[in-house]
């Protein structure tokens, strides 16, 4: 069996047109996974979209917590007798699925864009050294564990005439002695940079928080809009929300445009931009590492080149 | 207050260079260093030390060359270190069942503290592995931490949610690059951590037939190649100059 799950919808919707190639290959049939409550139009859609079979572990659970999750996916792994497992790469995804393979005594592999069999053996492969290389791994035994980003496969085309079997289980997961106190929602402004085809991304040689609205402008001059910017701003500023946030430990982008201003270009900011289309840098420091990573570059102070640039990119747009 | 720091020996990724002809890393020759966040980690600890006093181990599975990196955490405020010399090519499995097995031979922990991932795998997938080989819970992306005489609670980074979780010992506390400034030691210090113990046994030692699960067999390079235009001269002339390639290169669309 191929498993699959995320709290996630739309990754897991993703991650069943991967499991149904796995599937076919194998000779095995695609489970998708409900954890929570018994949502039947779920379960339909899931199968809409290529799951054989959709298995809702019934629980009362309040709030996720990897022990609890993963003692509950430990047993519907057994009981479906599942070999390759696909969890969704969020958060909470990847903790999970970490914590499962120690249950379990399976190999996992976290963040994988492209999976495949070979000669009979799964392999995944996924980025490695801030984005130098990728390393293709390998299985060695069963059950295998993946866990995929949002965005690597594109779905099947939805068929709600497909029939699939739907299994419904209360299952009791081993309590944790840890203890959920308070969720907050943090304040985000819908915005998609991974969509984004036009960035204009800020970081650390911005000095105030209000300064940021000089990124905004040329974002809206350019008709991009988009506002990204390097870990700091988000993580320790927190002048900007975590969707904004672009690198090896924030979202990966591909643009047609990328301009970074104030951003040194450290490998791990790097790790998020690299397949961006065009690079533009403005830095004052003429060494910085940003310039190696661009395709244009503006040595200079950002306060001094970044009203000149929205108004000379007005100008030219007309 | 008994917390154990699980540090990575890792290749300094920022200096890595790649095979211009097979445009693969070149992994000879690297400098190493401990993994950033392992710093997080450590100083974290000596906080919680310093409020409830007891003993900080720093445990690593590695080369023998990796005792080098252990000094460094010795000088920053570790009471000892651990090295559990492994054979090269380890998966997540093996280096988790070690860190899990020496745990265990330490005995006696409140508190492990990992990073929230390592600098050149970036998996993140220790910390909970060897939660769950140790059946205790586990507290990641933790941004700050309160530790109590018999709970300790986090305030977790889970993107789009703030999570608050506390737990009673024992506990895996995942922490991220923000949770601190790890301290630099003074001379004095680093003087200080030569006479303090560094123990070293093999992975042999802890536990026999230990197979990867999972094997890399290659690793692919990645190119990229960009222009390198660069402007440095007059701000006006460089800033019509970028606006006008930007054009070229059709980016620039209403
Ligand atoms: C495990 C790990 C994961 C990480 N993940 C990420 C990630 O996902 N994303 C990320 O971005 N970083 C990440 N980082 C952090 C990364 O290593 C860098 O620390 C970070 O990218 C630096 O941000 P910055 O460029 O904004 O700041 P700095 O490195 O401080 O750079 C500021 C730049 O602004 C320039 N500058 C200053 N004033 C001006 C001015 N007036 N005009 C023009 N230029 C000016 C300076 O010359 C400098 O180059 C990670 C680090 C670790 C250890
Ligand atoms: N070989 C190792 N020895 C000790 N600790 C490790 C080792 N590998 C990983 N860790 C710990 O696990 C964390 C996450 O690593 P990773 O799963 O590789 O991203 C690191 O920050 C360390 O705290």
């Amino acid at each position: 069996m191929v498993l699959v799950y995320s709290d996630n919808k739309n990754i897991t919707i993703e991650m069943l047109s991967k499991a149904a190639e796995l599937a076919k290959e194998t000779k095995k049939k695609v489970t998708a996974t409900i954890i929570g409550k018994a949502d039947e139009n779920l379960a339909k859609e899931y199968i809409s979209y290529g799951a054989d079979k959709v298995f809702i572990a019934e629980t009362n659970l309040k709030d996720f917590k990897a022990e609890e999750y993963a003692d509950i996916l430990s047993k519907i792994v057994k009981e479906t007798k599942s070999e390759i497992i696909l969890v969704g790469s969020n958060k909470n995804g990847k903790e999970l699925a970490a914590r499962l393979g120690g249950l379990l005594n399976a190999g996992c592999i976290v963040d994988s864009n492209n999976v495949y069999m070979k000669n009979n053996k799964l392999l995944a492969e996924r980025i490695v050294y801030s984005g130098n290389a990728i390393a293709v791994n390998q299985f060695n035994s069963k059950p295998a564990i993946v866990t995929i980003p949002s965005k690597a496969f594109d779905p099947l085309k939805k068929d709600t005439s497909r029939k699939g079997e739907v299994t419904k289980k209360k299952i009791d997961g081993e309590k944790s002695n840890s203890k959920i106190v308070k969720v907050t929602e943090m304040k985000t402004g819908g915005v998609n940079v991974e969509d984004a085809e036009i960035i204009v991304s800020c970081g650390r040689g911005f000095k105030n928080k209000d300064d940021i609205k000089l990124v905004q402008e040329l974002a809206d001059v350019l008709k991009g809009k988009t506002v990204g910017c390097s870990r700091p701003i988000a993580a320790d500023m927190k002048w900007l929300s975590e969707e904004h946030w672009i690198g090896l430990s924030g979202h990966k982008v591909k643009p047609k445009l990328y301009i970074a201003a104030g951003i040194s270009g450290q490998i791990q900011h790097i790790a998020g931009m690299r397949d961006s289309g065009i690079v533009v840098a403005i830095n004052k420091d003429p060494d910085a590492l940003i310039f190696k990573s661009a395709d244009y570059g503006i040595v200079g102070d950002l306060y001094t080149v970044l009203p000149k640039l929205i108004s000379a990119v007005k100008e030219k747009m007309g | 207050m008994n917390i154990i720091v699980c540090a990575k020996q890792v290749v300094d990724v920022s200096e890595m260079k790649i095979d211009s002809a097979t445009k693969k890393p070149i992994l000879q020759g690297v400098p190493q260093k401990i993994s950033d966040i392992d710093k997080n980690a450590m100083e974290e600890a000596i906080k919680i030390k310093e409020k409830h006093g007891g003993k900080i181990t720093v445990l690593t599975v590695g080369p023998a060359n990796a005792k080098e990196r252990i000094k460094e955490l010795l000088a920053m405020g570790a009471d000892e270190g651990l090295l559990v010399t492994a054979p090269e090519n380890i998966d997540y499995h093996m280096t988790a069942t070690l860190l899990a097995e020496a745990i265990k031979k330490i005995g006696g922990y409140n508190i492990i503290l990992c990073g929230e991932a390592s600098i050149d795998m970036f998996s993140g997938q220790i910390g909970p592995r060897l939660a769950a080989n140790l059946k205790i819970p586990q507290i990641t992306y933790a941004q700050s931490v309160t530790a109590e005489k018999d709970k300790i609670t986090a305030d977790r980074n889970m993107g789009e949610q703030m999570i608050i979780t506390e737990s009673t010992y024992p506990v895996l506390v995942t922490v991220t690059k923000e949770i601190n400034v790890p301290r630099l030691p003074s001379l004095m210090q680093i003087l200080a951590s030569a006479n303090k113990p560094i123990n070293e046994i093999t992975a042999d030692s802890l536990t026999k037939n230990l197979n990867p699960l999972v094997q890399t067999i290659d690793l692919k390079g990645v190119s990229m190649e960009r222009k390198n235009v660069v402007y440095k001269d007059d701000i006006d002339e460089s800033v019509k100059q970028l606006v006008n390639n930007l054009a070229k290169e059709g980016v620039l669309r209403g």
